[in-house]
């Protein structure tokens, strides 16, 4: 067991100019850079000041429900027979997922930066739906993109969001998912710099949004290591978390990157399998390009044109990853691996029997996983399983691909 | 070393008239009938020659240019095929100025070294890459100017004072100044408000200030080439192209006929701009 000690510590990234390791930088339009700048300072001083961060907290635990329950899995356990899981409640947020600890950080720091408008990309509609319940709650006018396959297969949160006030402008160009909603997102922004505060829900873009939305999730994972403690009495074996974007998954994995005993898994969406183009496995098929701001594992042809993914699950649906993933990828901190939709949805239906819990299918991908790893694993060993969202708005979808209408 | 960018500036500068810059997107719809374009450029009046690349993800641009690039890379263009395209070019015209333009994914994925030595090898004199500001002058700026090629920055109303030195320190050939926080083919903004900001950004730099973004007619070239050292245009010649191609993208015209009849009117623009000060 004695292994050799590592000199450097996982966590200290990014660098100043934004990068960790090869990965991350600020490739953006010059009409965006000094206002990113500007996003920089703000959000350096915000990040020491104890009245920012005391708002911060107290909307957390009182707007947003915060803690989330470390819930003891029995039913899953039980039904894999292998190491026990525990299930990181994200899922019972307010909104329904782990977007809203994000979106109440950014808002107070667009509010801090006197911005009066919101803009927002989303995939499956949990980002967007946050981003929308927090410019309600703070009285801001918000225009959420999303990609017209999305609205379509995600009708219960493009609903919610009118609802809550937001404009839904859908994005019919390419595919009509996350990465076309995130272009026209960035293309409203450079038009309207001067007052509009581009709200990102993943932790990749330019920097500082990687390193910022990070810090805002980790919550996540900062709780989950006290309570497994507080529960278990010691660390977890293995931590697993889906990967689209990645801000559940960094925000789970980064309070444990120097638990050098922790093993950590991120689960990218293997679609219909890694062979062909119908899959969102950037980081399992995918290689070193600049898209969005940064430099990232991404899925592209030999001529660096990005190639569309798929994946059954919208917010999986994107050919990038936030940059920290492929440092840690290439570091070999994390291992990423694949599952496919038919695996998801098994583990949604099997979640939603065994636990009365309905997962997001993103969420899934990451519960698959558990499935695949704790039956080869002891009854005394632990993993954590970060359930990023409740799955009610992907009910359709499931119904669609089971074949019954609802 | 006088590359051609700087030749073809201080020769204007001589005649005492502005540039036309016109852009267009490489390979739209096809590879032969984007070379036919670019080689009837020069003969209708454009001074300066941006060629643009295209990129499935074009996050500054319009959907003009958006839908030109899409068509292009359905025509199977590559990057490899838009710097063959320069070469084909230079057989019979080894004087105008082509600065390449677009995104910095397909240059990083064909290999910085490689496309800058390619590139210098057939004659491509600039390089405007939309998403490399300042802070990223590693990529491939330095690399750039090392091998001879101008780099070309984009300098914006939200480029302040404190920062404009910044932006204009690595730059070279000239700079573009983009009119208004937006994306290509917007409205052109308040000409006085254009007119104030080359003001500044001339009071920086010796390097020629051509403006871009919005303008599209003869009219606005005149008026912005009045205080301007170059006028860009671009949307409005996309949409000439994408003008003549039908539905199922089948040619009801020749676009080379359509843009050679759209930058004849905007060279008489430019080549009125001056008269009044001339006069």
């Amino acid at each position: 067991m004695n292994k050799p000690i590592e000199p450097n510590s996982f966590r200290t990234g990014p660098d100043e100019q934004g990068m960790f390791g090869i990965f991350g930088g600020r490739f953006v339009a010059e009409t965006l850079m000094p206002l990113i700048l500007d996003l920089q300072q703000h959000w350096d001083e915000a990040k020491t000041d104890p009245e920012f961060q005391a708002e911060l907290k107290s909307l957390s635990t009182y707007y947003a429900g915060r803690p989330s329950k470390l819930y003891f899995a029995e039913g899953l356990t039980r039904h894999l027979g292998g190491a026990k899981i525990y299930l990181k409640r994200e899922d019972l947020n307010h909104t329904g997922s782990h977007k809203i600890n994000n979106c109440l950080g950014q808002i107070l720091l667009a509010k801090r930066m006197g911005k009066t408008r919101i803009i927002a990309e989303t995939g499956a509609g949990q980002h967007g739906v946050a981003s929308a319940t927090v410019s309600a709650r703070f009285n801001l006018p918000c225009v959420v993109y999303m990609g017209a396959t999305d609205v379509e297969r995600q009708k219960p949160n493009v609903f919610r969001m009118k609802l809550l006030g937001a404009q839904v402008n859908p994005v019919s160009a390419g595919h009509g998912t996350l990465k076309d909603a995130m272009n026209e997102a960035l293309r409203d922004w450079v038009t309207n710099v001067h007052d509009t505060y581009y709200l990102i829900g993943t932790a990749a873009g330019p920097h500082p949004y990687p390193e910022m939305v990070r810090d805002f999730q980790a919550v996540i994972g900062t709780e989950a290591r006290e309570q497994i403690q507080e529960q278990e009495g010691r660390l977890p074996d293995a931590i697993i978390a889906a990967v689209g974007g990645g801000s559940n998954a960094i925000g789970l994995f980064h309070p444990f990157l120097d638990d050098r005993d922790v093993r950590i898994i991120g689960v990218e969406a293997g679609g219909r399998g890694l062979d062909g183009v119908e899959h969102c496995a950037s980081m399992s098929a995918g290689q070193p390009g600049v898209l969005h701001g940064n430099r990232t594992y991404l899925l592209q042809d030999k001529d660096g044109q990005i190639i569309e993914g798929h994946s059954i699950s919208a917010g999986l649906d994107y050919p990038g990853v936030g940059p920290e993933h492929s440092f840690l990828r290439d570091t070999k901190r994390v291992e990423y691996m694949p599952i496919l939709d038919d695996e998801a949805l098994e583990a949604f239906q099997l979640t939603t029997r065994v636990e009365g819990i309905i997962p997001a299918l993103e969420s899934a991908h990451a519960i698959a996983q558990a499935v695949k790893l704790a039956p080869t694993m002891g009854k005394d060993q632990v993993i954590i399983v970060n359930l990023s969202g409740r799955g009610d708005k992907d009910v359709h979808t499931v119904a669609g691909m089971m074949g019954m209408e609802i | 070393m006088t590359t051609r960018i700087d030749a073809r500036f201080a020769k204007l500068k001589d005649e005492g008239r502005p540039a036309l810059v016109t852009y267009f997107m490489g390979g739209d719809p096809d590879y032969a009938t984007s070379l036919k374009i670019m080689k009837a450029m020069p003969g209708a009046g454009t001074d300066v020659i941006e060629l643009g690349m295209p990129f499935s993800d074009p996050m500054a641009d319009g959907p003009a240019i958006q839908a030109a690039g899409l068509r292009s890379l359905k025509g199977g263009q590559t990057l490899a095929k838009t710097v063959q395209m320069v070469r084909d070019f230079r057989v019979d015209d080894n004087e105008t100025p082509i600065v390449m333009m677009g995104y910095y994914n397909p240059i990083y994925i064909y290999g910085v070294e490689r496309f800058l030595q390619e590139a210098g090898e057939v004659g491509v004199d600039g390089l405007i890459v939309v998403d490399l500001p300042p802070e990223m002058d590693e990529e491939l700026c330095v690399p750039a100017l090392r091998a001879g090629i101008n780099f070309i920055r984009l300098a914006t109303p939200t480029t302040d004072e404190k920062r404009l030195p910044k932006v204009l320190e690595n730059t070279s050939g000239f700079v573009y100044y983009v009119s208004m926080n937006g994306i290509t083919g917007s409205a052109l903004a308040n000409t006085g408000d254009v007119t104030e900001a080359v003001k500044r950004i001339k009071s920086h730099t010796d390097l020629p200030v051509c403006v871009g973004f919005g303008v599209k007619t003869a009219e606005q070239a005149r008026v912005i080439g009045a205080s301007a050292d170059g006028v860009v245009v671009g949307t409005a010649i996309v949409n000439a192209v994408a003008n003549v191609l039908g539905p199922d993208g089948q040619m009801t015209a020749d676009p080379a006929d359509a843009v050679a009849t759209l930058i004849s009117g905007l060279a008489q623009g430019v080549r009125q701009a001056r008269l009044a000060h001339a006069g």
